[in-house]
């Protein structure tokens, strides 16, 4: 008995996963169909912008910056040990425009902006404002959603590429101005080195993935999420895990693909 | 006006409407009354086409609602509008853009006139001076005028409203309940008003139905049901506490429930 039960509980949540990602990927495609009012009306885009993207700028800014200067340390501790130190700038630029940028930055992003949005949405769906949007004979998806997945869409990619170039900045200011490895050879090498399709347009590629997958999991949670205090607030909980998980796998799978045989 | 004809509805295999008939005349304002549960909300969410019956029909204007596609449903609904329990306003807009909201999204107006509109309808429902104020520091009586505007703001002929008068205070439900009688009149429209509120209701309303268990169980002017016989609009009308609607949920035999010995 205990056993077909399992099987039953293990059936029950596969089936329920499987409908959760079809309404989701339905869900995906409703966005994109309704998406041209967003563009018709930038300025609904403009205003999600501020509050998804320029609203993560001080999050970003800071955690690239730490990141870049432990960045800088480490590199320094283990290129030293054979007398590479001079490589440190491309170690510091490349961990950052190909892993730890679109990477970390999405996973703020995530915690940020993502929980954002689903509390907003589920809320409002609580209070009945999207059914009165409705009844007003507007589509919410158009009118609530597609600005929002947009915004998540275009600010994504700029927020990781201002958390690479601040973190570069950090490992600049711990490796030249604190340690004091030569500032020629940092910048020098640091320009040989990074290839701009192969390194950086591939970053930016991750983090456009990233933002596409975070922001459609954050809108999708909050559209279905129970009209109630405990529908919200779960919501938002999965947002976060499902969207760290989705980008922490999906980058393997983006490396894997880019980077192959490099 | 409104022509409701044996309508049935069940979620699951729950029968929630069990055969409704109605037929709301053009320029009236009707109550629909009943005990919580009844269904008269999901009847309001038959009429503005939020929900499909199982079987019978809503006719608005001539039309079966639930066979209009996405299109014609809102073409319909453009023409109707509906207050929801709390206001649903949207928290994110001041109350002057709450107000504008359906004229910016269904008409061309000039941003001259639809500023000129917007003072209008706030200024009949006495709110003129908060239009620069967000949703949140408004009282519940005010979120519920402003509501009230937003609603009528292009003039609806058919005008719902789900529950307007719960949570006021005496003097905000009073303002409420002059409002819709007022709106109601100038705009020449036809109004349904869901309700518990018999005491304000029955002073403002043309027509009352009472609904129990899914079906009409009492009909008639505001006198008719004043003077009623019948057991269960006495008992909501003088609010009695036990009567056909009983005071206990039916359970199992409260002596053996206690353990007591007979």
């Amino acid at each position: 008995m205990p056993f077909t039960h399992t099987l039953q509980v293990i059936g029950h949540r596969t089936i329920d996963a499987v409908w959760r990602i079809g309404l989701a990927t339905r869900f995906f495609a409703l966005t994109l169909m309704y998406s041209g009012t967003s563009f018709r009306r930038f300025h609904l885009i403009i205003k999600e912008l501020f509050s998804t993207g320029v609203m993560s700028l001080i999050i970003i800014i800071v955690a690239g910056l730490f990141v870049g200067m432990v960045l800088g340390l480490q590199g320094y501790e283990t290129l030293q040990r054979y007398g590479s130190e001079s490589a440190l700038g491309v170690m510091v630029a490349l961990g950052l425009v190909r892993e730890l940028g679109p990477v970390v930055a999405a996973l703020l992003f995530a915690s940020r902006a993502g929980s954002a949005m689903t509390a907003e949405i589920g809320l409002m769906k609580a209070t009945e404002q999207i059914s009165a949007m409705e009844m007003m004979a507007v589509n919410p998806i158009a009118r609530i959603v597609a600005p929002r997945f947009w915004a998540g869409v275009i600010s994504m990619p700029l927020l990781a590429a201002m958390f690479s170039a601040v973190g570069v900045f950090g490992g600049y200011f711990v490796g030249v101005i604190q340690i004091g490895v030569d500032e020629g050879s940092f910048w020098s090498q640091m320009q040989a080195a990074v290839d701009f399709r192969e390194d950086i347009l591939n970053g930016v590629l991750k983090s456009f993935v990233f933002g596409t997958v975070v922001t459609v999991i954050a809108l999708f949670e909050g559209f279905d999420a129970p009209p109630t205090a405990e529908g919200v607030s779960g919501a938002t909980t999965r947002t976060v895990v499902t969207s760290s998980l989705a980008i922490l796998m999906l980058d393997f799978v983006l490396t894997a693909i880019m980077f192959r045989g490099n | 006006m409104v022509e409701i004809s044996d309508l049935h509805f069940a979620y699951d295999k729950r029968a929630i409407l069990k055969g409704i008939n109605m037929s709301l005349q053009k320029g009236k304002l009707i109550a629909i009354m009943g005990s919580s549960g009844c269904g008269k909300t999901t009847l309001l969410r038959h009429i503005g086409g939020v929900l499909k019956p199982t079987k019978g029909y809503v006719k608005i204007s001539g039309q079966v609602i639930h066979e209009l596609d996405q299109h014609n449903l809102y073409a319909m609904r453009r023409k109707m509008g509906m207050l929801f329990q709390f206001g649903a306003l949207f928290t994110d807009m001041s109350v002057f853009d709450n107000v504008a909201f359906q004229m910016r999204e269904h008409t061309t107006l000039p941003e001259e006139l639809i500023h000129d509109l917007v003072l209008m309808k706030l200024h009949a429902v006495g709110l003129r001076g908060t239009q620069k104020l967000m949703p949140s520091e408004l009282s519940g009586g005010m979120a519920r005028r402003v509501a009230l505007a937003r609603t009528v703001a292009l003039d609806p002929m058919l005008i719902m409203y789900d529950e307007p008068f719960a949570g006021l205070d005496p003097i905000s439900l009073r303002v409420v309940g002059d409002l819709i009688r007022r709106l109601n009149d100038a705009l020449g429209a036809t109004s349904v008003v869901v309700t518990h509120d018999v005491q304000e209701s029955l002073k403002i309303v043309d027509y009352v139905y009472f609904m129990e268990n899914g079906t009409i169980a009492a009909e008639g002017t505001p006198e008719e049901i004043r003077a009623s016989d019948k057991a269960f609009v006495r008992q909501f009308v003088h609010g009695e506490i036990d009567g056909p609607v009983p005071f206990h949920y039916p359970g199992g035999d409260y002596r053996q429930e206690l353990n007591l010995s007979v």
